[in-house]
C-alpha cells in the first residue's frame, strides 16, 4: 500500500490552497452577504484551470486523474463553499456528461469553451415534484421531424443562469417503454433557444455566491442530433454521472470540515478566558482532536473512493459512503467550530458562521443523506 | 539569452520547528518541505524576463537532497523551460557557490537570479560568494530590475537602509531577489501537467570536481528562549520608565 501522493499532486495542493487563500477567501465573505456570482474570481479560476481537470488535452482539459481533481475541490472548499459548488458542480454535472457520453462532434463543440472557463454548463435533472425520486420526471421531449420539442421545468439546476451560462443537460421523457415505464433520454438545450428561460433562485441559506436556477421549457425546439449518447439511457447517465459527482461533493464536506478544523485551531489557541487559551480546557482539546480524527478518516475514505475510480475498478458504493461521511463530517465539524468560537462564531465577520450555513447543502445536494443510505444498503444486500 | 534560478528546498515557513535533542540541528521527519519564498520570487522575475522579452530559457537549479526534485517541479510548474539537481549532502555555502560556478560555466547563463537569502538558515552568501567566484558584477536585495534598450546590461534598485539605492551595470551578472521585487505566481494546473514532460538532469556533486569540505561546522542549534508574559504597567511614566531601563529601546 501506498499513501504518498504523487509530487503533481502535492504541487497541486499547495498551489490550489495558495490561489485559494489569496483569491477567493478576501472575497468570500462579501460575496455571501451579497448573494453574487462573482465573474472575477471565475475568470481567475478558469485562468488556474479548475475547469476540465479530468478531461483529455484533446478537449482542453488538464488530464488528470479522479484524485487531482479532488484535491483541488477540497483545497477551494477549504476557505469557501459557493466557489468549490460552482467548480464541482460544473466539473462533475456540466462537463461531465458531455465528456462521458457526447458525440466526438458535441464534445468538440461544447467542451473547449467548458474548459477554457469561458461558459458554463448545467445539470438538469432535479424538478419540483421529482426530488429524490429523479426517475419521476415530467418534462419530456417529442421528436418532430429534426428537431426534439422540449417541455416542462426544472428546479435547482446550479451554473444555469449566469451571464456564461451556455445551456443545460435536459433529463426528458421521450417516450414509453413496453412495460408502461418511461423512457428517459438526455438532451443538450443551448441558452438562446426560444422558449428557453433560466432564472436565478434568489434568498438561499447557503452557496450564497453559487448561481442556482430554475429553468422552464416551452416549445423549445432543439436540433436531433443534440441527444447525449443513447436514447433511453438519460436515467442511467445522470447517475452514473451522480457517482463521480458525489466523489465532488464529499471532498467539499471534506475541504469544508478541514476549514473549520483550521479556523478552530486557531481560534482556540489565541483566545484567552479564565487566563488560558481555551484549547487548554480538555474539553475543547477533545473536541479538536476528535474533529482531526473524523478529517483524517474521512479523508482515507474519499480518496479510497477516487483511486478506485483511477483504478478503473467500481467505487459505486464507496462514492455514497465517502458522501455521506464527509458531509456529516462537515456538520460536526462545523458545529463544534461554531461552538468554540462563542458568540463570535454567530457573527458574519467570521468565517465559521459562513461554513456552519454552507454545509447543510452537503447533506441534501446529488442525493439526501438518506438516499445515500438507500445506495449503500442496496450495495450490501440490504435493500 | 539563458537565466539560471536557484531553487532551495526549505521547511515551510508556517511550520512548527523543533531543535534536536543532540543540539546539532532541527528534526527533520514530518516536516514540510516548500521552495524557499525568495527563490519564488527569483525564479517569478526570470518568467516576467521571458515573457516580455520571448527568446529567453529558464533554467532552475538546486543543489541537496534528492527529494528537492518535488521544489525543482514546483519552478518547472510555474513555467520554468528545465532543471537541473546537482545532488549533495548538507553542502555548506561556500560549497553551494562553488558547484554554481560550474553549473555557470557549463551554461553560460547572462543572468543568475538567487534569493536574497534562504528562510532556513539564512545566512545571505550565496549569492555574493558567487559573484566573487565568477568575477561577475551584483546587485544584492533588489526591488525593481529594468533592461537597458540593448539588453546587454540592466539598471537595478537595491532596498538600502534609510532608501532606494538605484545601480547600473552590464551583463552578465548576479542578481539575489527582496520580498518587493514582485508577487510570485501559483503553478497552474496546466501548468503542474506539462512540467511532467519538462527535463530534469541530475547531476553528483562530486562529479563536478570541486572541493566540498565545509568551511562551516554549526557547533550548537538551540531554539530561542521562551517569550515570557507580558505585563500591565499602571501609567505612561512606568512605562517609558520599562521602556528605557528594561527593554531599552528608547
Ligand atoms: C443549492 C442547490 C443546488 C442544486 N444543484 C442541482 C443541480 O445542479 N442539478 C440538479 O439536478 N439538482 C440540483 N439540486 C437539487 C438537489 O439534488 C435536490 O434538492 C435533492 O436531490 C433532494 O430533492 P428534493 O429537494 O426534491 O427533496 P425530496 O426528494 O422531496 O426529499 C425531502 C426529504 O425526504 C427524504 N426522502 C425522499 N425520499 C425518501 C425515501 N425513499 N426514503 C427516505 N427518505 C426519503 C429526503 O431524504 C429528504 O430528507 C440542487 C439543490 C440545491 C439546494
Amino acid at each position: 500500500m501506498d499513501f504518498n501522493l504523487s509530487i503533481e499532486q502535492q504541487i497541486l495542493r499547495e498551489s490550489v490552497r495558495g490561489f485559494a487563500e489569496n483569491e477567493i477567501k478576501p472575497v468570500a465573505a462579501d460575496l455571501d452577504k451579497n448573494e453574487e456570482f462573482s465573474y472575477d474570481t471565475m475568470r481567475k479560476m478558469a485562468t488556474f484551470g479548475l475547469f476540465g481537470m479530468f478531461v483529455s488535452e484533446k478537449y482542453g482539459g488538464q488530464a488528470m486523474d479522479y484524485l487531482s481533481y479532488i484535491i483541488a475541490t477540497e483545497e477551494i472548499a477549504r476557505v469557501d463553499g459557493s466557489h468549490a459548488a460552482t467548480v464541482a458542480a460544473e466539473n462533475s454535472l456540466g462537463i461531465g456528461p458531455i465528456y462521458y457520453f457526447g458525440s466526438e462532434e458535441q464534445k468538440h463543440k461544447f467542451l473547449p469553451s467548458l474548459c477554457r472557463g469561458d461558459a458554463l454548463w448545467g445539470f438538469g435533472l432535479t424538478e419540483p415534484n421529482a426530488g429524490s425520486d429523479a426517475g419521476s420526471a415530467r418534462t419530456h421531449a417529442v421528436l418532430d421531424g429534426d428537431e426534439w420539442v422540449i417541455n416542462g421545468g426544472k428546479i435547482f439546476i446550479t451554473n444555469a443562469s449566469t451571464d456564461i451560462s451556455a445551456g443545460v443537460t435536459v433529463l426528458c421523457r421521450t417516450g414509453t417503454l413496453a412495460d408502461g415505464r418511461p423512457e428517459l433520454s438526455c438532451i443538450l438545450l443551448e441558452t438562446g433557444t426560444i422558449g428557453y428561460t433560466s432564472n436565478v433562485m434568489h434568498d438561499k441559506m447557503m452557496w450564497r455566491g453559487s448561481n442556482t436556477s430554475e429553468l422552464v421549457f416551452e416549445d423549445c425546439r432543439v436540433p436531433k442530433a443534440n441527444l447525449l449518447g443513447v436514447r433511453g439511457q438519460g436515467f442511467q447517465q445522470m447517475m452514473q454521472t451522480l457517482d463521480g459527482g458525489r466523489l465532488s461533493i464529499a471532498a467539499m464536506g471534506l475541504g469544508g470540515a478541514q476549514g473549520c478544523f483550521d479556523l478552530a485551531l486557531g481560534y482556540s489557541k489565541q483566545r484567552e478566558q479564565f487566563g488560558r487559551p481555551i484549547a487548554q480546557f480538555q474539553v475543547n482539546a477533545f473536541k479538536l482532536a476528535d474533529m482531526a480524527l473524523e478529517i483524517e478518516c474521512a479523508r482515507l475514505l474519499l480518496y479510497k473512493a477516487c483511486w478506485l475510480r483511477d483504478n478503473k475498478m467500481p467505487f459505486s458504493k464507496q462514492a455514497a459512503m465517502a458522501k455521506l461521511n464527509c458531509s456529516e463530517v462537515m456538520y460536526r465539524c462545523a458545529n463544534h467550530a461554531v461552538q468554540l468560537h462563542g458568540g463570535y462564531g454567530l457573527m458574519k465577520d467570521y468565517d465559521v458562521e459562513r461554513f456552519y450555513r454552507d454545509q447543510k447543502l452537503l447533506e441534501i445536494g446529488e442525493g439526501t443523506s438518506e438516499v445515500q443510505r438507500m445506495v449503500i444498503a442496496r450495495h450490501i444486500g440490504a435493500l | 539569452m539563458k537565466i539560471l534560478v536557484t531553487v532551495k528546498r526549505v521547511p515551510d515557513p508556517e511550520s512548527s520547528i523543533k531543535v534536536n535533542p543532540e543540539g546539532t540541528g532541527i528534526v527533520e521527519s514530518g516536516l514540510k518541505w516548500v521552495v524557499n519564498p525568495f527563490d519564488e520570487i527569483a525564479i517569478e522575475e526570470a518568467l516576467r524576463i521571458k515573457e516580455a522579452q520571448g527568446d529567453v530559457e529558464v533554467v532552475v537549479v538546486s543543489v541537496g537532497v534528492s527529494e528537492s526534485q518535488e521544489q525543482l517541479r514546483t519552478g518547472l510548474a510555474m513555467g520554468a523551460d528545465r532543471a537541473i539537481l546537482v545532488k549533495a549532502d548538507r553542502p555548506d555555502t561556500a560549497a553551494v557557490a562553488k558547484i554554481l560556478v560550474k553549473l555557470v560555466e557549463k551554461e553560460q547563463p547572462t543572468l543568475v537570479i538567487l534569493g536574497k537569502q534562504a528562510i532556513d538558515d539564512d545566512s545571505n552568501e550565496v549569492g555574493q560568494m558567487l559573484a566573487h567566484l565568477l568575477g561577475w558584477p551584483q546587485a544584492t536585495f533588489i526591488s525593481k530590475l529594468t533592461f537597458a534598450g540593448d539588453k546587454a546590461s540592466v539598471e537595478c534598485i537595491r532596498e538600502v537602509d534609510g532608501g532606494m539605492e538605484t545601480i547600473a551595470f552590464a551583463l552578465p551578472a548576479i542578481i539575489t531577489a527582496d520580498l518587493r521585487l514582485n508577487e510570485p505566481r501559483y503553478a497552474s494546473l496546466p501548468g503542474i501537467m506539462k512540467a511532467r514532460k519538462k527535463p530534469m538532469e541530475e547531476i553528483d556533486a562530486a562529479s563536478l570536481g570541486v572541493d566540498l569540505t565545509p568551511r562551516v561546522r554549526i557547533k550548537k542549534m538551540a531554539p530561542p528562549p521562551a517569550r515570557t508574559a507580558g505585563r500591565k504597567v499602571e501609567s505612561v511614566d512606568e512605562l517609558i520608565n520599562a521602556l528605557q531601563t528594561e527593554a531599552k529601546v528608547m
